[in-house]
């Protein structure tokens, strides 16, 4: 891992292992794409068939979830243009973007667990502290919201030891100007960001 | 370097959504919100996918492989949504 520069034994040319190296990474992303759209399909069934998902989903502190947003799709921008810089040669720019998108991707989680803590002490989360659920859909869509939210911080979590690895152990990365790695990495950054652009709307916009 | 001014552009008009969709979910939409809503959240995933995945400049292999996960979606979104979508159709 993840030395670009050497042709492996079952490629034929450098060109056609960095092909197969996208390939098998979108491909990779195509499958995330599905794991989430199972959330989503229960989100909008469930919102299909009862009025009260948008009262569930008005409780949300919409504003941090907007900040959220806004900051990943920053990091998202940030980590184009360090696969930008790695093509072009500048790794040492490369890791100051590197380091800007893991400290948004920071700033995402630590927002994300203060909402968590906000929602703990509105008594709404279920089965730890749930004095204001007032069951049925509210219980249904506090369940949905900490699964998809819960998956997706996962992803995040995943995403920044990634992006990280670029920085340690696989500093080296930034300098093949073919950007494979780094490239890979901040195409499941971007799929992280997408699956974040859907979940806002559908958890704390719903009115 | 060369791709920078459009990574920004982009940028801009995502967070320029972003406003957009909180403030529509703030307007009198009643049962139009959802499109509205999603209709944001699809032209903000295609300009990541467009430029930030730069799928702008990959070829066609590529782009069916990120492809078939969103048309597996759309498979898995529609089944779902046969049932209720057509309730109704043949009176009750």
């Amino acid at each position: 891992m993840p030395d670009a520069r050497a042709v492996q034994p079952q490629f034929p040319t450098l060109e056609r292992q960095n092909d197969a190296d996208h390939f098998g990474m979108l491909l990779f992303l195509s499958t995330e794409v599905l794991i989430f759209g199972g959330v989503f399909a229960v989100a909008f069934t469930l919102r299909a068939e009862h009025a009260d998902y948008a009262q569930a989903s008005k409780q949300m502190h919409y504003w941090i979830g907007g900040i959220n947003t806004g900051v990943l799709l920053t990091s998202s921008a940030l980590v184009a243009l360090m696969v930008e810089a790695v093509r072009a040669g500048r790794a040492k720019l490369a890791g100051w973007l590197l380091g800007g998108t893991i400290a948004l991707g920071l700033v995402f989680l630590a927002l994300k667990f203060t909402e968590y803590a906000l929602e703990y002490r509105d008594g709404v989360v279920p089965i730890l502290s749930d004095a204001n659920l007032h069951g049925g859909v509210e219980r249904l869509f506090m369940d949905l919201y900490f699964v998809a939210t819960g998956l997706h911080a996962l992803h995040v979590t995943v995403g920044l030891c990634l992006l990280g690895s670029l920085l340690w152990p696989f500093g080296r990365a930034r300098r093949e100007r073919t950007a494979v790695f780094a490239g890979n990495a901040a195409l499941y950054w971007h799929l992280v960001d997408i699956v974040w652009v859907f979940l806002y709307p559908t958890l704390y916009l719903a009115r | 370097m060369k791709n920078v001014r459009p990574i920004l552009y982009a940028w801009f008009a995502l967070l320029t959504l972003l406003a957009l969709t909180i403030g529509a979910s703030f307007a009198p939409l009643g049962p139009v919100l959802p499109f509205v809503s999603y209709a944001i959240a699809i032209a903000k995933t295609v300009l990541i996918i467009w430029l930030f995945m730069e799928m702008k400049t990959r070829d066609g292999l590529q782009r069916i492989a990120l492809g078939v996960g969103f048309a597996w979606l759309f498979i898995l979104l529609l089944l779902s949504f046969a049932d209720i979508l057509t309730r109704g159709w043949l009176g009750a």
